[in-house]
């Protein structure tokens, strides 16, 4: 390359091949920072209208008898809160972070498949918003979050309503799916020179296992669903026990997704623990292989409990203990990094701040969901609980706990980074209170209730069982939940409009995303730097400074290219150049193909699924001509007087990579239909 | 309606049980958090656990035992709870959107929603449903067993003494889920027969 450029030449020439274009041009936007951004507001978005569910859900059950909404609408509720908030707004909110986050603290330059991020957030997009339209015309999905059957076959929900969610959820799905290749990929691959495994910072681990779990553990929901839509459209009897189905294949489908998914969910925030807490802590993490191996155990015993939420449906007593057992036994990973974490601040010099107040909430209320599940796994007390407002209490805490209070913690030490600005008012603090108290009010005495006796999904219930005063305190504590969720907006909104602007590096934090002008310039890093020891204990305001000025690898812009470096997936040492598409609207114009596929599913025009299908492959198969290179150019210079081949001519590039993985979620799906095979011949009563 | 106060020997085990349970979590919880507020009052007490000493001594030292005990005694408690055996009196639990109907050896179904016992003995109740998944659930007298369409489920029951217990749906089966409640009533021994042979 020739002289050196100063740091803000480099930063125009970079913004200027890295940019999205204004005004419609950004819906044709690829990037990372953008899309992250995109897929956590949409959450956020979910979030309210979830709460809002929750909200009508409370408000009919503060007394007994209550002519507010009937059945048939709260039964459209309570299906939609949960289906919301698991599928609109979890999934998507920890993967809209791990797309914002991952290049950043991994020291890439974007993820790995760029064009896939958008496509899966336009599927995201539109099959959230199927739902949405379907709840406002008045025909949600009425039959539960978790659809069992028969109750959801055709028979007994005659209306379009669990088509919608069929449908809906597996059009959303595409995008966990796709999310999930990426992030494998992106982890595996796109590291900063020198980034061993070994040295890869906790959050990276964590998304990696939450990443492989989803490859595996989609497959059976997704199989589940198609089944039960060929049941309900064209009368194959999958789960009808009269011809030969068995509707516990439904339960066992959903649940060998449901379970992993709970994990799934919590992962990605225990990832966002082991980050913030060492940094107000002042030391690194304590037990760093510990934590590594505890969340490997936690994925493999995910797979293994799905039974629990089947103690009640008549298996013999010896199969649920061992799954009694499994259960129980998740409890090990997760003390163990309950422990680390409050060894590492015992042993450090912890100090606090807004996104530790989160954190001692997730202690308090994600310690008690923990100890109520491991209740919930013994069979025998299972048989009272299951199905009744303990349950309720229980998935509560465990997912505010484990889901949202991390969340939290994690809104108030990346927003500075996202929006380059540092809270002035300290909202953030009664919000909390209010959260923490109205949480608590809301669910504490939901195990009571549901130990004296009330079923979850009632939308009545009489008043001479004593759940009249229970009931009204979870309604008043759910009121003060949202005042503090209302809080928390009025202060992001405020540190949007006036937060006060830092230099670089608020927390004194010690990984690579701060490393960055704030907020990030699409390109994230001028350079990217060699790493040459733990990635969690770095000095991001001495690495900055050097990587603006274009020291280090790729730190220069080259014939228009989008450019980054592939690594070896164990040593983190450099393969080759990978070459990044431009923003482009194929993602959108596929996914809107893809959507017109799954409505014509929907509204049962099955003459167009087939024409929509084509369209979908004719636009994929459009995707790799922009990218394609016909010469070989032989190694190039990567900066620091080091050369790499480009992409297409190195032979473990991440094309090679992503099909493995995709081969691997094809194969569960195709295992899970076996298994389901298998288990209507053997174990069904027919 | 409350399983906090059973009225037969199978819940009443239940119910102890989830007082063991509840009186370990306290203590549990207690700890855990007390650790973490003492990492900020007084860290110089924990600075010397090593990470070795907290990881191991946190994550499998304390729960292990605590979860072989608690999983080995639930499994001992499931196993007695088990229909072993045939039980002396066996009655039907039919549902069908949204009733539950019963049924006694040698007669058909009832309407009144009312589920007849004797006190003081062990019933079997076979549960079954005519359409989609119900759960047969009677907090007092013991835990809930599903009625799932192609199967025939069991649950053992016990009361104690004569009286009503309530029992409701626990799982959910569609707009008529709420009202799904009934009756079980148990009599002296003697009056049971009277019933039952006045019925055939």
């Amino acid at each position: 390359m020739s002289a050196p450029l100063s740091p803000i030449a480099l930063h125009k020439q970079l913004s200027r091949i890295w940019g999205t274009p204004p005004g419609w041009g950004r819906l044709s936007s690829v990037n990372h920072t953008i899309l992250g951004k995109r897929f956590m507001l949409v959450a956020l978005l979910f979030f309210a209208i979830g709460g809002l569910l929750a909200m009508l859900i409370r408000a009919q059950l503060a007394t007994p008898h209550s002519a507010f909404i009937g059945p048939d609408i709260y039964n459209q509720l309570f299906t939609m809160h949960g289906t919301v908030m698991m599928f609109l707004f979890a999934i998507p909110m920890f993967e809209g972070l791990a797309i914002y986050l991952l290049p950043k603290i991994l020291g890439a330059r974007d993820m790995a498949f760029p064009r896939l991020t958008a496509y899966g957030f336009w599927c995201y997009v539109m099959g959230g918003s199927i739902l949405i339209v379907a709840m406002l015309a008045g025909v949600a999905p009425n039959g539960g979050w978790f659809m069992y059957t028969p109750l959801s076959s055709r028979p007994y929900t005659p209306g379009i309503n669990a088509d919608v969610w069929l449908l809906g959820i597996t059009f959303v799905e595409i995008s966990a799916v796709t999310a999930a290749i990426e992030i494998v990929v992106s982890i595996l691959k796109m590291r900063a020179p020198g980034m061993a495994l070994a040295r890869m910072p906790l959050f990276g681990w964590y998304m990696l296992i939450t990443a492989g779990m989803m490859v595996v553990g989609f497959p059976p929901l997704i199989l589940g669903s198609i089944l039960l839509e060929l049941e309900r459209a064209f009368g194959l009897p999958f789960f009808d026990p009269e011809r030969g189905g068995d509707p516990l294949l439904w339960q066992h489908l959903f649940w060998l997704f449901g379970h992993p998914e709970v994990y799934i969910i919590f992962l990605p925030a225990a990832g966002v623990l082991s980050t913030i807490i060492p940094v107000f802590a002042q030391r690194a993490i304590l037990g760093y292989r510990a934590l590594i191996a505890a969340i490997v155990a936690m994925g493999f015993l995910s797979f293994g409990l799905w039974v629990h939420h089947m103690f009640t449906v008549g298996i013999p007593h010896l199969a649920l203990a061992f799954f009694s057992a499994a259960s129980a036994l998740v409890a090990v990973p997760t003390a163990i990094q309950i422990f680390a974490w409050i060894g590492t601040l015992a042993s450090g010099r912890p100090r606090w701040d807004v996104p530790m107040l989160y954190v001692a909430g997730f202690f308090a209320v994600f310690v008690m969901g923990g100890l109520t599940g491991v209740m919930l796994a013994m069979v025998p007390f299972n048989t009272q609980a299951h199905d009744s407002y303990f349950v309720v209490a229980h998935l509560h805490y465990v997912l505010v706990g484990g889901f949202v209070f991390p969340m939290l913690a994690a809104l108030y030490y990346w927003l500075p980074h996202i929006t380059g600005r540092q809270s002035l008012y300290r909202l953030s603090v009664p919000a909390f209170w209010l959260i923490l108290i109205g949480f608590n009010a809301t669910f504490f005495f939901m195990h009571v209730t549901g130990l004296m006796g009330m079923p979850r999904r009632i939308s009545t219930y009489p008043s001479n069982w004593g759940w009249d005063w229970l009931n009204l305190l979870s309604s008043v504590g759910s009121f003060i939940l949202t005042m503090g969720f209302a809080l928390v907006l009025a202060d992001l909104v405020l540190q949007l409009r006036f937060g006060k602007p830092f230099r670089r590096d608020p927390w004194r934090a010690a990984t690579l995303e701060w490393a960055m002008p704030t907020p990030p310039p699409h390109y994230a890093f001028a350079a990217l730097p060699r790493i040459e020891r733990r990635a969690d204990q770095l000095r991001p305001a001495e690495i900055g400074p050097v990587l603006a000025r274009g020291d280090g690898y790729l730190g220069f812009a080259r014939d228009g290219q989008m450019e980054t470096l592939g690594v070896d997936m164990v040593s983190g040492e450099v393969e080759h150049v990978i070459v990044l598409p431009h923003p482009t609207f194929l993602p959108l114009w596929t996914a809107l193909a893809t959507a017109a596929f799954f409505l014509a599913l929907l509204f049962g025009q099955y003459w167009l699924a087939p024409l929509a299908a084509v369209v979908v492959v004719a636009l994929f198969l459009c995707w790799p001509s922009r990218l394609g290179r016909t010469d070989d150019l032989g190694p190039v210079d990567i900066g620091r007087g080091e050369t790499a081949p480009y992409d297409g001519e190195a032979s473990g590039n991440i094309c090679v990579l992503a099909n493995r993985t995709a081969l691997v979620t094809n194969g569960t799906l195709f295992a899970s239909l076996l298994f389901g095979g298998l288990f209507l011949a053997v174990v069904a009563p027919n | 309606m409350s399983a906090l106060d059973p009225a037969g020997p199978r819940a009443q085990n239940l119910a102890t049980l989830w007082w063991i349970m509840l009186a370990g979590s306290a203590v549990l919880f207690v700890l855990v958090m007390g650790l973490l507020a003492l990492s900020y009052i007084r860290p110089e007490w924990l600075s010397r656990l090593s990470a070795a000493q907290w990881i191991v001594g946190g994550g499998l030292v304390l729960p292990l035992p605590i979860l072989i005990l608690l999983t080995g005694t639930a499994l001992v408690l499931g196993e007695q709870l088990l229909p072993r055996g045939a039980a002396p009196i066996s009655v039907e639990a039919h549902a069908e959107r949204w009733a539950w109907r019963f049924g006694y050896p040698g007669s058909d179904l009832t309407d009144d929603g009312t589920l007849h016992i004797p006190a003081g003995e062990p019933v079997d109740v076979m549960v079954t449903t005519a359409d989609v998944i119900h759960s047969f659930w009677v907090p007092r007298l013991g835990g809930k067993i599903d009625a799932i369409p192609g199967r025939r489920n069991v649950i053992r029951l016990e009361a104690d003494a004569p009286g009503i217990y309530w029992g409701i749906c626990a799982e959910y089966c569609g707009p008529g889920h709420d009202s799904m409640m009934f009756r079980v009533e148990a009599h002296p021994m003697a009056e049971y027969r009277r019933l039952r042979e006045g019925a055939s």
